[in-house]
């Protein structure tokens, strides 16, 4: 018997993945991405630059993703990273982690496993001591998605 | 039961920065899968890991359903002085695990 989840997965070889979602989801998620990163930036302008996000271009698996973001900072009192944030533009919710550094942590690094459900962007902004945001984008490509796995059993 | 490991370097010397990495136990249910008769898995997740040196704050990371399962978290601090690092993760339905290790530093 075929399914209707296995009907859409055989129409997914032929076609896009962005042609399973409905059209209001994509911009749902877009206005939810935009929306968390507008509460951790306030009005503040967000420059690109400084920060370097590492994330594969190209994921086999959207359930283990690793990403690492560095910032280039001093990092001392007078002048650190104060925090650093990960977004995703596509998951069902935009926020991945976000870290707290300070001027005992030496360097602005750090490194984690994510999960991404979809082709699209991933955002790494850090908030400095002097209340400037810097942001980098990396758009990934996701061949299995985070959230389609029990439908691919 | 709550398993966690800490990598730690047992020797720094002093004002040195080194990297922790942490890895936690954890299935990281997201609350958004379902199972096969449809109904929703609740959500079960890390929120919160903090790390302390001779009990001050030095790293405190934010997770969210995002994060893959067994949270990996790598990150840095200056070894600044002997004595013990203590990491406390906390999360959804009264999750609680802590890690303490020693540090030398010459």
């Amino acid at each position: 018997m075929i399914t209707r989840r296995g009907f859409l997965l055989l129409g997914l070889t032929s076609t896009s993945a962005l042609a399973q979602l409905p059209p209001n989801i994509e911009a749902v998620r877009k206005a939810a991405f935009e929306e968390a990163i507008r509460k951790v930036v306030g009005n503040a302008e967000v420059r690109q630059g400084r920060v370097k996000l590492d994330v594969p271009p190209l994921i086999d698996n959207g359930n283990t993703v690793p990403l690492s973001v560095e910032v280039e900072s001093p990092m001392t009192a007078a002048d650190h990273a104060k925090a650093i944030h990960v977004f995703t533009e596509r998951n069902p919710q935009p926020y991945v982690l976000t870290a707290h550094l300070g001027p005992r942590s030496g360097r602005a690094r750090v490194s984690t496993r994510a999960r991404i459900a979809d082709t699209g962007t991933v955002t790494a902004i850090a908030q400095m001591s002097d209340g400037s945001f810097w942001a980098h984008s990396v758009r990934v490509v996701v061949t299995l998605s985070a959230c389609l796995e029990e439908g691919l059993i | 039961m709550s398993r966690v490991v800490v990598n730690v370097p047992a020797e720094a010397k002093r004002g040195e920065v080194i990297e922790i990495r942490t890895l936690a136990a954890h299935p990281m249910e997201t609350g958004f899968r379902r199972t096969q008769l449809g109904e929703l898995i609740p959500r079960d997740i890390i929120r919160s890991l903090v790390c302390t040196y001779n009990g001050v704050e030095v790293f405190r990371a934010e997770l969210h359903p995002a994060i893959a399962a067994n949270p990996l978290i790598t990150f840095t601090t200056i070894a600044t002085e002997s004595g013990t690092l203590e990491f406390r993760w906390s999360g959804d339905n009264g999750y609680s695990a802590s890690h303490r290790t020693a540090i030398k530093v010459v």
